[in-house]
């Protein structure tokens, strides 16, 4: 898609999508600019716990008299930046294993297939909670696990997506070249295969982030002093049964996140399913 | 057709027995010498290996550790020692009791809303639902869960801590787990209500719809006895695969209420690396979820005359 073709895209987007972008861009923002943004340190205890709203203090402080504000800039940084990395270990996998067993076909494709046939008859939650048992409660254990379990969805897709292209001319053309596997993949296949794997890459980046903090929220991911989001709201979460709204914000932050994501993600799947209202 | 499935079904259900049970036999190190400590002698180290059975091979102990589960023995807690049977029997009833009643909620609000959004489509209500749909389906459980807590606790019409014993009278019950109820209804509701309407939508421009339409049948008549008929497979699968996710979503819900229920105690374990009841809660969850989707598949197959009476 050449320049043009992107400027008459955004300007037919529609205002949910813009919403999508605007948010995803000022996340990424908060995420890089977090130590000139945020007031005091990540970790720095700056007044007595509970401390109401404030000019020092805009959000209060949590329990141990961190300032609410710091931790939740900082959060962006941490909790998108681990979801965002664990996604792409989890395409890297899926996608190289998917387009491989799609271009191999035969055993190795059978072996790959029943693999992930097993792993996703378990419910994903319940499956990173054994593994996290056996394996010990880390953030790089979480990272390792959440990217293990979510690679199986990628590799559906991406075999699925690959699967129609393999079958076409030029790839038989290609291999009667005698081009070798990685060509076959990276100059190819991937290339054709690269529109529904960036869109579900939106998705995909939702569920992880979704399930990271839910890990973190259960205590069992990203552990404090780190300020992350889902244990922030855990940490916190006593003074919301007093009526404090404050420890909702954390847990505000993600779902706005989500929401922004999944409605670039809507408005890119209409795009490219050709359906116009 | 439907022996097929089932037969696949049991397949998959020993498969996953396999891989619990395997996951367990990575764990790095002894689970005899962990318990122990370091400071125990290799003989009593033997002589403990040998109580839990650590000393036959792998297989054997996978078939009497299968034949135990298969009569209600999930062995004994590494934490502390008690059965795993005593501890997860009660917290299993409160759990299906809680997705039970959220299903009850869910299940014919989200048919009637989607049937709505499709009688209704492209009106206010069908993008407000869409819009509203879709932002909840991005919210965190717990998210959904304390806002619930915020807005309606305060009020003191619901407790926001959702105790339960077993001598509790059913009311009581009800009204104390009506939040969470609540929670996992919201989570779950939008995603069966935009499949419904998909659902729907897709059959209406089939030629036996606008023969419907031609013959002067009303919208809703079309919609209630022409397409839904049709359309009740997907239906079906998409409200089985909602509750399949109400296992999952339970074990959030549970923490944030402190309900006394396995995903709770699922959560408890894995902080301690009490891994055999881990074990015990993952090999339940999982099968109640192969389970389930094994009940759509069928059902869904029964709900279709050409898939039964197939040549």
């Amino acid at each position: 898609m050449n320049t043009q073709a992107v400027g008459k895209a955004l300007r037919t987007a529609p205002p949910t999508a813009w919403f999508g972008m605007i948010v995803i861009l000022a996340y990424i923002a908060v995420a890089f600019l977090a130590p000139v943004i945020a007031p005091y340190g990540e970790r720095e205890v700056v007044g007595q716990q509970y401390l109401p709203w404030s000019a020092e203090h805009i959000l209060g402080t949590d329990k141990l008299g961190r300032d609410m504000f710091t931790r939740l800039i900082y959060g962006a940084r941490n909790t998108v930046g681990i979801a965002f990395l664990t996604t792409l270990l989890a395409f890297l996998l899926g996608s190289i294993l998917g387009l491989l067993a799609a271009t191999t076909g035969g055993k190795l494709d059978q072996l790959l297939s029943r693999a992930v046939d097993v792993i996703m008859a378990i419910p994903a939650l319940i499956l990173a909670l054994l593994l996290l048992t056996i394996v010990g409660t880390s953030i790089t254990n979480m990272i390792l696990v959440i990217a293990l379990i979510d690679s199986t969805r990628v590799f559906r897709l991406a075999r699925a997506v690959a699967m129609n292209i393999v079958v076409m001319d030029y790839i038989e053309a290609a291999r009667l070249r005698g081009e070798g596997m990685r060509h076959l993949i990276l100059r190819e296949i991937l290339p054709n295969a690269a529109a529904p794997l960036v869109a579900e890459f939106g998705l995909r980046f939702c569920f992880v982030f979704l399930s990271i903090s839910a890990l973190s929220f259960l205590g069992l991911g990203i552990q404090p002093p780190t300020a992350d989001w889902g244990s922030m709201v855990r940490e916190n979460a006593t003074l919301i049964t007093f009526g404090e709204i404050t420890p909702l914000l954390p847990a505000g932050a993600i779902a706005l996140l989500t929401v922004g994501v999944n409605f670039v993600v809507d408005w890119m799947l209409h795009r490219a399913s050709g359906l116009k209202e | 057709m439907i022996a097929l499935r089932l037969g696949l079904g049991l397949v998959t259900l020993f498969v996953i027995s396999l891989l619990i049970f395997g996951a367990v036999e990575l764990l790095p190190g002894d689970i005899a010498q962990e318990i122990l400590g370091q400071a125990a002698t290799p003989e009593t180290v033997a002589a403990f290996r040998r109580e839990l059975g650590l000393d036959q091979p792998a297989y054997i102990r996978y078939f009497v550790w299968l034949g135990d589960v298969l009569q209600g023995d999930f062995g004994n807690s590494l934490a502390n020692g008690r059965p795993i049977t005593d501890l997860i029997a009660t917290r299993l009833g409160n759990t299906l009791f809680l997705a039970l009643y959220a299903a009850v909620i869910a299940v014919p609000l989200a048919l009637t809303l989607g049937i709505l959004a499709a009688l209704f489509r492209n009106s206010l209500y069908d993008r407000a639902v869409n819009i509203f749909t879709l932002t909840s389906i991005s919210f965190p459980e717990f998210f959904v869960a304390y806002i619930l807590i915020f807005l309606l606790s305060q009020t003191g019409w619901f407790p926001s801590i959702a105790n339960v014993s077993p001598e509790m009278a059913f009311s009581e019950r009800i009204h104390r787990t009506f939040l969470p109820a609540l929670t996992l209804t919201l989570v779950v509701t939008a995603h069966m209500m935009r499949m419904t309407r998909a659902a729907i939508i897709n059959l209406l421009a089939s030629p036996y719809i606008e023969m419907a339409k031609l013959k002067g049948a009303s919208p809703t008549a079309i919609i209630l006895r022409h397409a839904l008929p049709n359309a009740l497979a997907p239906i079906i699968n998409v409200i089985a695969l909602n509750l399949a996710y109400l296992i999952t979503g339970v074990v959030v819900v549970e923490v944030v209420f402190v309900y006394p229920g396995l995903g709770q105690l699922m959560v408890d374990s894995v902080s301690k690396r009490d891994i055999t009841v881990v074990q015990a809660a993952a090999l339940i969850f999982a099968c109640a979820y192969v389970l389930l989707n094994l009940a759509a598949d069928v059902l869904s197959t029964l709900s279709n005359p050409r898939l039964v009476h197939s040549r």
